[in-house]
Parts: structure tokens; C-alpha cells; sequence
């Protein structure tokens, strides 16, 4: 009997590269393999392709192309951001006191750059979330000081999927640079002072881009991180949008590529399929994407509740993206559930500090208020678009009996 | 993460998983925090035969809630210590475990350390 086909529920990890993305690239390995900074017929062609691939992203932005910063991925858009950011600034101001505010929830790229910044003397908030994972525009607003330079938030959590007041966030970020630009006009000359800086506002959108619209200037954003494996493309390549003359200062030095602003020879093919990845994330494609994916997830999810007892839903569905559905499993460690489903071909991914190198609970779910032994029973679904109906059967079939035969090996009854 | 071939085989059909009703002994360790609880059940030998003898662990059985690697070693360890007399099974090291499940990743190695603890407490309880 021919192995059945195994099933995906690991979106939020990767997505398989779609077969139009590949086809695109594949010229860009052999044939056109110029290097995009050569002046040669063959850098020309790799160039045309790669800014070619930068107006798909500038289309997807709203933005102009000049302000899309290739990069290696999210984690490098990140760094770029942050430590590009203060580098400037400091440069500009030297001594002068600096706060950033960022969120509990974010991904470790966001959080281990604060950390640095935060050791080399910026003042950092972090904000709270609530039980569905989501920060308060409030108390954002509570958090903001004069000496604030940068507010980085992510726009949807990778863990349980949680969508972030970005809108709004940027809403407020604009009125208060307003007030601050008003109240420095409305002082005497002598009394001025230098001219306050703004209050940049950065997202980290990896794992917002398959569902949800990226407009810079809707959202009011300076800096925006976008990744090229999470929406079907290629890894390895990424992108950081900058915003013009927002601060920003290479921290990866050494070719003078991206204008100067991330040096390193252009992944041309991985930039190439990234384009045409993103050209794909049109506002009705991701509309018919989103109404299929939820309904799969929608499946899913009452399959569950009805088929495993004391299973707990942490994505709360009003506000996620239609991707996730992420459960707990209390009596049940989320690793054994990972294995014993990978086994039957069905792959997740698990909250659980058993399945992670530092063996601690996730730092999201913790933020969210659920007790650590419940986050050690947490599996993420994360659904695709080529999800269907008949995956969501599948995993039904087999998901029960392996929750049942781990309670049933407990000690704890 | 990768698991050895071995491991997989525990965790799939583990042995000695269980409860044993009239238990001589039984051992637990670890906390739901943590994310490991295991519990080892021993039925023992006083005498045992004339060949080896006693006391000696006659049955045992285990109970446990966690990671893959965890099970697995319940598994290898009631297995390795089943028929030892209690000095032989308190001579078991952790490396004999995780010998016996073909290796274990680096992270997991504590998890061998949780069946011993269980196994141990469960001897010391018994005399």
C-alpha cells in the first residue's frame, strides 16, 4: 500500500516555495548569474531582475523602491532596524537619552537586539498582553516619553496568531509627533531648542504578509521586516523597508550595496523569487486565501473540541489571522504529541520547552497569562493555503487516540 | 532535535508501561512545571531463586507524562533493571541508558538522569 501523503500544519515555520515563484528564479542560478553590482551585460541582466523584484515589493508596500533594503531574511531585517536605527541616532545626538518600546510577544530577533541596546544604555518599556495575546493601544501611549525614539511591535504573533493594534498603534505614533513638532513651533526661537525627533515606528510583519494589507503609509510605518520563506518564496531573503530619511546606519559593512545600507552581493535569484511571491499577496487573492484558510481552520478546531476532551484553543479566532489555531492539551506534554503526529505524517510544531534547546515554556504564552504546565502541552497548527478538508479529517483520525494513550501513561490522573 | 531509530521504537510501543496494583515500592519525581513526571512501580523478590539471590525487582512498571525522550527512557530503563537485584539496578548509570537507546540529544540527556532519580527513590523507599 503506497504511504499516504504527509500533511503540512507548519506554516508559521515555512511555506513550501510556490511553482510559479521556482520557475521564476530558476533563470537567475545559470543563466542570468551576473552579479547585480557588475557593469557587464551579465550584471545588467541580474539587476534588472533584482530591481525588477524590488518594485513587486514597493507595489506590495506602498512605498518607493528605494526604500526596500534586501536582506538575508526577518532576523536580519530586525537587526538592520534596530541597531541600524540607534547607530544613527547616536551618531546624530551623542549622549543623548534614548527609549524604544517594544512588546513582550515579540520573536527573538526583536527581543535579543533590545536586550544589546538595552545593556549599552537605552531605556527600554516592554509592553503587556492581554489573555488573546494582544497589546493595548493605551497603554502604548502610557509608555511614550520624551525621550522616546522608537516604538517595534510586531504585526501578528507567530505562536498563536495574534493581530496587533498596528493601525491604530501608527494612529497615535503620528498624532503625538504632531503634537511634539506643534508645541516646538509654537516656542519662542530663543526658547526652541533643537527640533524634536519623531517617534519611529517599526513592525515586524513575517508573519502578517500572507494575510493582511502592508501599506507603510496606512499603517504610518518607518520600518517594516518582511521574510521571503513565510509567503511562499525562497529562504534567505528578506527584506527591511526604510522609510526616507528615517536614521539608518549599515551594520553590515564592506560593499556599499543597497545604497550603502547592507553590503553583501545581492541574493539576485532569492530576490527574484521573493518579488514575484509578493506580487502574488494581492488584496483579493489574500481576501479568497483567508476565507478558505479560516474555514479549514474552523474545521479544525470544532473537530477538536469535540473529538478531545479538555483541549483549549489559546488563538482566539475574532482577532488572529485565519493561519492558527493553537491548543492546549492539559495532562499531555506537546512534544510527545509532535512526535507521535510527525510518525502518523502530520507535522506541528509545539510550545513546549521539551521541544526547544533551552528547555524553557514559550515567553508568549507565559505573557499571556497561561500557566507553564498548560504551555508545555501546546501544539500550533498553522494552516496554508493548500490545507484542506481532507488534512483536517486526517489529523481528526488520529489525533484523539494519541492524546488519549499519553494521558492514559500519566502518572498524574 | 533527532532522535535515534531506538528511541523511537520505546516511544512507539513503550515497555513496562503500567501500574502495578499491590506494588512493593513506587517512585516519583519531577513536577508538571518542568514539564517531566515520572513513576516507577516495583514488585520485589525477597529471596529470590537460589541462583541470584534476593531481593530483586520481580516486575516493574512505569508511569510517565512527557517528552518523547522521557517515555523512551522509562521504557530502556524498566527493561535493563527488570530481574536485577536492587545493589545491581542502584549500579545502573545514566550513560547505560542512554547507551541502550542508541544516544540521546544533547538537551534530553537530563531526562535519563528523571528515570534514574525515579528508580532510586523507589529502591530507597522499598528498604
Amino acid at each position: 500500500m503506497p504511504k499516504a501523503k504527509s500533511i503540512y500544519f507548519d506554516h508559521s515555520a515555512t511555506t513550501p516555495v510556490d511553482a510559479d515563484v521556482l520557475k521564476t528564479m530558476l533563470p537567475y542560478f545559470s543563466e542570468n548569474f551576473g552579479n547585480a553590482s557588475s557593469v557587464h551585460s551579465f550584471g545588467q541582466r541580474a539587476a534588472q531582475g533584482a530591481e525588477a523584484a524590488r518594485l513587486d515589493a514597493a507595489n506590495f508596500l506602498h512605498c518607493n523602491p528605494d526604500e526596500v533594503i534586501f536582506t538575508s531574511g526577518s532576523t536580519e531585517a530586525n537587526n538592520l532596524a534596530l541597531f541600524g536605527m540607534f547607530k544613527a541616532l547616536r551618531a546624530k545626538k551623542p549622549g543623548a537619552k534614548l527609549h524604544l518600546i517594544t512588546s513582550v510577544i515579540e520573536h527573538d530577533s526583536i527581543l535579543e537586539p533590545v536586550a544589546d541596546l538595552e545593556r549599552s544604555g537605552v531605556a527600554v518599556t516592554y509592553l503587556p498582553v492581554d489573555a488573546r495575546g494582544v497589546i493595548s493601544v493605551a497603554d502604548l501611549e502610557k509608555a511614550i516619553k520624551d525621550e522616546t525614539v522608537l516604538v517595534s511591535i510586531m504585526y501578528v504573533n507567530s505562536e498563536v496568531g495574534s493581530i496587533q493594534p498596528i493601525k491604530a498603534a501608527g494612529k497615535l505614533i503620528k498624532k503625538i509627533n504632531e503634537r511634539r513638532l506643534k508645541d516646538w513651533n509654537n516656542k519662542k526661537p530663543e526658547e526652541r531648542g533643537d527640533k524634536p525627533d519623531p517617534i519611529y515606528f517599526h513592525t515586524d510583519a513575517t508573519q502578517a504578509a500572507n494575510f493582511l494589507t502592508c501599506n507603510v503609509n496606512e499603517l504610518n510605518l518607518d520600518f517594516l521586516s518582511l521574510s521571503g520563506h513565510k509567503i511562499y518564496g525562497p529562504k534567505g531573503v528578506g527584506l527591511l523597508f526604510a522609510r526616507k530619511n528615517t536614521p539608518l546606519r549599515a551594520v553590515q559593512l564592506g560593499g556599499h550595496h543597497e545604497n550603502n545600507r547592507r553590503s553583501g552581493t545581492l541574493n539576485v535569484a532569492g530576490a527574484v523569487g521573493f518579488g514575484k511571491a509578493l506580487s502574488k499577496l494581492t488584496p483579493e487573492k489574500q481576501e479568497r486565501a483567508n476565507r478558505k484558510i479560516a474555514a479549514v481552520r474552523d474545521l479544525l478546531a470544532s473537530g477538536i473540541f469535540k473529538l478531545v476532551p479538555g483541549a483549549i484553543l489559546n488563538t482566539d479566532r475574532e482577532i488572529s489571522t485565519p493561519s492558527h489555531a493553537h491548543f492546549s492539551f492539559p495532562g499531555v506534554e506537546g512534544e510527545s504529541i509532535l512526535i507521535a503526529l510527525d510518525l502518523a505524517g502530520i507535522a506541528v510544531s509545539t510550545g513546549s520547552a521539551c521541544a526547544s534547546n533551552s528547555l524553557k515554556a514559550s515567553h508568549v504564552l507565559v505573557a499571556m497569562g497561561i500557566k507553564v504546565e498548560v504551555a508545555h502541552s501546546s501544539i500550533r497548527f498553522s494552516l496554508g493555503k493548500d490545507n484542506t478538508k481532507e488534512d483536517v479529517e486526517r489529523l481528526l483520525k488520529v489525533l484523539p487516540q494519541i492524546i488519549e494513550r499519553f494521558k492514559k501513561m500519566s502518572p498524574l490522573k | 532535535m533527532i532522535y535515534s531509530k531506538e528511541v523511537i521504537k520505546h516511544f512507539k510501543k513503550p515497555h513496562n508501561q503500567g501500574v502495578i496494583k499491590n506494588a512493593d515500592s513506587v517512585g516519583q519525581v519531577g513536577n508538571v512545571t518542568c514539564g517531566d513526571v515520572m513513576k516507577i512501580y516495583l514488585k520485589i523478590d525477597d529471596k529470590g531463586p537460589k541462583s541470584k539471590p534476593g531481593p530483586l525487582i520481580k516486575d516493574v512498571k512505569f508511569e510517565t507524562l512527557g517528552c518523547a525522550a522521557a517515555i523512551a527512557v522509562s521504557s530502556a530503563l524498566t527493561d535493563r533493571v527488570k530481574g536485577m537485584t536492587l545493589e545491581e539496578a542502584l549500579a545502573v548509570k545514566k550513560d547505560d541508558i542512554v547507551n541502550d537507546l542508541g544516544g540521546l540529544p544533547a538537551p534530553k540527556i537530563h531526562c535519563s538522569m528523571l528515570g534514574l532519580e525515579a528508580l532510586h527513590k523507589a529502591i530507597k523507599q522499598y528498604k
